[in-house]
């Protein structure tokens, strides 16, 4: 018998070797060449996900919108030890913003049955962090972010999250729920690259049309500008010998008020 | 030994212990039993040999099972000079029951070669190292920086992890064109594959940027993949990750299918021997050359503008020299060059001592710095230094960075390290 199902959406995000460019507009990266990796949060939620597979034994679903290189990241979650992996097609090319995101992963949700709903805390991307909360509203269930580490019981999960000034808290919530993860208990397991192959070669991804409304109240959001950081003062390269680095290292810090001569 | 050293002593692990008692007075001592010293009858055939069965039972790991425990092996074995290894232990410890897909020892072979040579019964752990990690890595077992390799392989197509994209980023320092076959695909005689170090290690780029001038100045016709390379992987799979090589060697394959050429030249060993002994058992055939083999006799075509006046050593990559057989072409190489005078180490040729780069050795210098002594290439440098040489050669991409920080790390700074085609390269257009 099954004890529970848990869902994890997963996101691909721009890999960070790349050198990433504008778009002529300004408006988003330029994606066309740019290879796309599992939001590295993602891979938190679903090791957390497998760990309590393995310890009270429960159903891992991954969930991905058609991102650039999703197979892969499905593929992986597959060989992983995930059951089942489904991929929602249809929901356009570009970037979704997370109120978009959840939008449609709240409706093809609630056609699902799922005891928790365990997701990155945030993406590499846009640093946004809304996902599960935004979700858990949708959803009408509770939801905690920042998490550290998840406990089931029966009819509830006990959840430690991990807060501002080194606080830990643990609190017990009802499932359904929804949880953005910070750090699985143990680092995301390694998939061999044979069994990624092996699952490849299965072709075990479900393909799904996306709900198609992604619409709703505004985000509150409007991207006005993208660009990269501009660059802010320059490192001073002090030379000499040791009496005069010291000297101008004093002359430095007595400038910004740090040691008073 | 002809460079002295230290073994890292054996761990002696207490696992008997006898409590006499005195029948005079009665005191009870505590006599800690080591193993050779029995206070009680034991069975000493009542090891498991489930072990030995599970690494014989492997595709690959069958020899285990041959040996007849001569230890020939042990005192060739690079790593048995600075700590307590060698084949022939790894089997005895098999034999007692000791899970070595568990075990550290598991991952300290460099894959040199060297106990194969001497071995009567032909065990070999070129052929076990491989099949018994890749079942401890099916397992989810391995060094953590051995799995960061892996994952970076499989996701950037290079050891590095390096942006593919900038695979060809060295070719702009190498003041001659260098002609990418993505952008210009009329057929060539030479592929050269530059593979992971040779693209993107900044004293690698050195060495690939060297190469292009000669190639170009005597007359050589070729070109590379770009972006389009991926690496061919072969220390992935004799560390472990054979699913890794199978999957870069599809796209291989499929990249090298658009192309029309007659032979491949590599500077990378590991590599070389990829395409040379691995890719046929697939049914991939290709006609392939290390750089030394493709220059070697074309060296009469240099024209000498300078010299290299030195006294030069040289030591055999073990995946040219003992894997493939070839010493004399950078040999041939090196003697051509005005001015170099080669001296040779004591460890050299079939019996070349291993850098500790192969088998994934390359990756794993913290997980084996608590279990050696010294590095296999700081023990090498030392023997290179000995020969009162000013530069130790090399033809090997992992070597360079390898025994110069080994050159720095025992105190031999006035060692130059240098690629062939670096010497080669001074002499022919000295700046």
């Amino acid at each position: 018998m099954i004890a529970m199902r848990i869902v994890v959406p997963v996101k691909q995000v721009p890999d960070l070797v790349e050198e990433l460019e504008l778009n002529s507009e300004g408006s988003d990266i330029d994606r066309e060449f740019v290879k796309f990796v599992a939001n590295e949060w993602d891979e938190q939620a679903l090791e957390e996900a497998l760990l309590i597979k393995e310890a009270v034994g429960a159903q891992v679903s991954v969930v991905a919108f058609d991102e650039p290189d999703v197979d892969q990241t499905l593929y992986t979650a597959l060989a992983r030890g995930a059951d089942d992996a489904v991929k929602l097609t249809g929901a356009g090319d570009g970037w979704l913003s997370t109120a978009e995101r959840s939008r449609l992963l709240a409706q093809w949700l609630s056609g699902q049955s799922y005891d928790m709903v365990i997701t990155g805390v945030q993406a590499s991307d846009d640093l946004d962090g809304q996902l599960a909360g935004t979700l858990g509203g949708l959803l009408g269930v509770p939801h905690a972010s920042v998490v550290v580490g998840v406990e089931p019981g029966s009819g509830s999960v006990t959840v430690t999250q991990e807060l501002a000034g080194g606080t830990v808290v643990r609190t017990e919530i009802a499932t359904p729920c929804v949880l953005g993860m910070q750090t699985a208990r143990q680092a995301p397991r390694y998939a061999p690259i044979s069994r990624i192959r092996q699952a490849m070669s299965a072709g075990g991804l479900e393909s799904v049309e996306a709900p198609g409304d992604a619409t709703g109240p505004a985000d509150g959001v409007e991207l006005l500008r993208l660009y990269p950081p501009e660059k802010a003062g320059r490192a001073e390269m002090i030379s000499g010998d040791a009496p005069a680095v010291a000297e101008r290292i004093v002359e430095i810090l007595a400038s910004k008020g740090l040691v008073k001569l | 030994m002809p460079v002295g050293g230290r073994k890292q002593p054996p761990v002696a692990t207490e696992l008997e212990n006898a409590t006499v008692t005195s029948s005079l007075s009665g005191r009870e001592w505590e006599l800690p039993g080591m193993w050779n010293r029995m206070f009680e009858s034991r069975v000493l055939s009542g090891y498991t040999t489930s072990e030995l069965a599970r690494i014989s039972s492997l595709p690959g790991g069958e020899s285990i099972e041959w040996c007849y425990g001569c230890g020939k092996c042990v005192p060739v074995c690079p790593v048995d000079l600075v700590g307590e290894y060698g084949p022939r232990k790894l089997h005895r410890k098999a034999q007692t029951g000791v899970n070595l897909l568990g075990d550290a020892d598991l991952w300290m072979c460099t894959t040199c070669g060297n106990c194969l040579r001497v071995c009567p019964k032909e065990v070999d752990m070129i052929q076990i190292m491989p099949a018994a990690r890749e079942a401890a890595v099916t397992d989810g077992i391995m060094p953590p920086e051995l799995q960061d390799v892996f994952e970076k392989t499989f996701r950037q197509s290079n050891c590095l992890g390096e942006n593919p994209r900038r695979r060809h980023a060295w070719t702009k320092g190498a003041g001659v064109p260098v002609r990418i076959l993505a952008s210009d695909p009329r057929p060539v005689d030479v592929l050269f594959y530059v593979e992971d170090y040779w693209s993107y290690h900044p004293r690698g780029q050195q060495a690939a940027q060297a190469f292009a001038r000669i190639a170009d100045a005597v007359g050589v016709d070729w070109a590379i993949l770009g972006a389009e390379e991926k690496t061919l992987g072969d220390s992935q799979r004799t560390a472990g990750e054979k699913g890794l090589f199978e999957a870069l060697m599809e796209d291989v394959v499929a990249t090298l299918g658009k192309y029309t050429f007659n032979r491949i030249v590599t500077p990378d060993p590991h590599g070389f021997n990829a395409l040379r002994k691995v890719y046929p058992t697939y049914g991939h055939n290709f006609d392939v050359l290390h750089y030394t083999q493709l220059l070697a006799p074309l060296i009469d075509r240099a024209e000498w503008a300078g010299s290299v006046e030195a006294k030069v050593t040289f030591h055999d990559p073990c995946y040219l020299g003992r894997h493939n057989g070839e010493y004399d072409a950078p040999r041939r190489l090196l003697a051509s060059i005005p001015g170099v005078e080669l001296v040779e180490m004591s460890r050299c040729r079939e019996n070349g001592y291993c850098c500790g780069g192969g088998g994934g050795g390359m990756w794993l210098d913290g997980f084996n710095s608590d279990r050696v002594t010294e590095r296999l290439s700081e023990r090498r440098v030392k023997e290179a230094a000995e020969t009162g040489a000013d530069i130790l050669a090399v033809c090997c991409p992992y070597e360079v960075s390898r025994f110069e920080d080994a050159a720095k790390s025992t105190g031999n700074e006035h060692l130059k390290v240098l690629d062939i085609v670096e010497l080669i390269d001074a002499a022919m257009f000295p700046r």
